[in-house]
């Protein structure tokens, strides 16, 4: 949903309060976190959405991905996940059965086990995932956690909302579509790994709200200022193409609008880009708040695992508005 | 002969509208394409897509709505941009930048006169449209050159600042690009062939 609508409807719900509730609603946080013991804490969250593809058994392993990606992004390791399936009856099983064994593969990818769902008939699939994980309640990454002088560092590329949007329109050039699906299907898995070695303080995973709404959710919990460097920020191939000919989702709008009180843009970012740092992400990056003493040997970390990060902003004391983009 | 059509977008899915007006205008030598659309995305992205393919475009406001009226051609050659930043942009100067230090001798001295035309670049009005940082070039772009204040501010403004992705690598300095982004050679041959004027530093 729209995140104005979205904040409209949870604002008068009322507030589950337990002290072992350690993550709620609240700091729209990435995961329920819930403290089981002293060492152990529960963390549970859910992901389900429509086709942002044509290739059944791709679309079940993103689904599945960006499922995942909560736990990774609360610093957690997943362990149990149940299907979530709406399906209609025009369509053969067969469609259904490559879905399922997308997110089982990579579910499996992730260490975890698929241990049952539920099904609802649905004029539109849709398919995703509910996923418990463990941590330590004490090395929970919540979205509270950042500090003046820390890093900021993100482990994928933007740009996976304006290449569906490009696909639908035919306008998509192979290479991007390519690097989208690759970044997609990528777990955070490794990414989630070398953070927790390196004490990361905050994290979160970029999906609908894109990088800079999910940035000011974290450093509005954080009660702190995120400087975003948007010429470092990494891009999928052509997407700065794609948003000039307009191919960007009502999504990169709504949250633009929606959180344009929070954000200050300079005069010179081209609505373009604008759009691209709003753009909706399916299955996107973590965005890790990390100490600078150490975010440079995380860097090189992430390299050796793999993981593009990129160092994409930092951390200051909360001045008047929670994301500078410079 | 100027054409005149009318594509009526209202209850398509995005991005159906602007790909029917690209189609509209493709089409046509000249003209103009009046597109009815029913919301601010598709009104949005018609517009960024118009600004930026070179079309003038007007925005009214109707019913449930709004009417765009993009104008292709004219005296100008097709494809002419009437964005005034883009259209400056392409008039304007490239520096093409290939050493961390001004002119051959001392080091030292090199440095600080590379610094000195930072410093008046970034206060240049109209500012440079491109600066691009080749071979050890790439050092003034990456975490702990000298001139890193100067080249944010330019980036910040209009100035395009590209960084040989290839050199970045050499060096080792991939992870350590500071300010603008990296380029390939592709994206520096953009520059160098479309700018009006290009100086070399080296």
């Amino acid at each position: 949903m729209a995140p104005a609508a979205l904040s409209q409807v949870l604002r008068h719900l009322p507030k589950a309060r337990d002290p072992n509730l350690l993550v709620g609603p609240e700091n729209s946080d990435d995961a329920a976190v819930y403290k089981l013991g002293d060492d152990l804490a529960l963390i549970q969250t859910v992901d389900f959405f429509t086709p942002v593809m044509d290739d059944p058994y791709l679309f079940g392993q993103v689904a599945a991905a960006n499922a995942l990606s909560d736990i990774y992004a609360m610093g957690g390791t997943p362990l149990l996940a149940l299907n979530i399936v709406c399906f209609p009856n025009c369509l053969p099983p067969e469609v259904l059965h490559r879905i399922l064994r997308g997110g089982a593969d990579k579910v499996a990818e992730a260490g975890a086990i698929i241990a049952g769902g539920h099904t609802v008939q649905d004029d539109v699939p849709k398919y995703g995932l509910a996923v418990t994980g463990l941590a330590h309640p004490e090395r929970i990454l919540s979205n509270a956690g950042a500090r003046p002088g820390d890093m900021l560092v993100l482990t994928k590329p933007l740009g996976t909302g304006i290449i569906n949007t490009a696909i639908k329109g035919d306008l998509a050039p192979a290479e991007s579509v390519r690097a989208a699906l690759e970044s997609m299907l990528e777990l955070n898995r490794k990414a989630a790994e070398v953070m927790i070695r390196w004490s990361a303080g905050s994290c979160t995973d970029i999906t609908g709200f894109g990088l800079l709404g999910h940035a000011a959710e974290m450093a509005l919990a954080s009660k702190v200022t995120m400087e975003i460097h948007s010429s470092s920020v990494p891009l999928l191939p052509g997407i700065k193409e794609l948003a000039a000919m307009g191919m960007i989702p009502a999504g990169a709008y709504a949250n633009r609008d929606y959180f344009s009180g929070q954000v200050k843009i300079p005069g010179g970012t081209g609505p373009e880009m604008t759009a691209i740092l709003f753009d909706p992400q399916t299955s996107g990056g973590l965005l890790i708040s990390v100490p600078a003493s150490g975010a440079g040997r995380m860097m090189d970390e992430m390299e050796r695992e793999g993981v593009a990060a990129v160092m994409v902003g930092k951390v200051k004391e909360l001045s008047s508005v929670p994301i500078e983009v410079l | 002969m100027p054409e005149a059509k009318i594509e009526d977008c209202r209850g398509l899915p995005c991005p159906q509208p602007v790909i029917n007006t690209k189609k509209a205008l493709d089409s046509m030598a000249k003209g103009t394409v009046t597109v009815l659309v029913d919301n601010d995305t598709a009104r949005e992205n018609i517009m960024m897509f118009a600004g930026n393919a070179g079309y003038t475009a007007e925005v009214e406001k109707i019913e449930k709505g709004y009417s765009i009226k993009i104008t292709k051609g004219g005296a100008a050659p097709m494809e002419t941009p009437n964005d005034p930043v883009a259209a400056e942009g392409r008039a304007s100067t490239a520096y093409l930048i290939t050493s961390n230090l001004l002119g051959q001798g001392s080091p030292d001295l090199g440095q600080v006169l590379m610094k000195s035309l930072m410093v008046t670049l970034s206060e240049a009005d109209p500012p440079p449209g491109s600066l691009m940082f080749l071979n050890s070039g790439v050092l003034l772009t990456c975490q702990g050159s000298p001139v890193l204040e100067q080249l944010k501010k330019l980036s910040t403004g209009a100035t395009e600042i590209i960084s040989c992705g290839t050199c970045l690598e050499y060096y080792k300095l991939k992870d350590k690009l500071a300010a603008g982004r990296v380029g390939n050679m592709l994206d520096i041959h953009r520059l160098l062939s479309e700018s009006a004027k290009v100086i070399t530093v080296a």
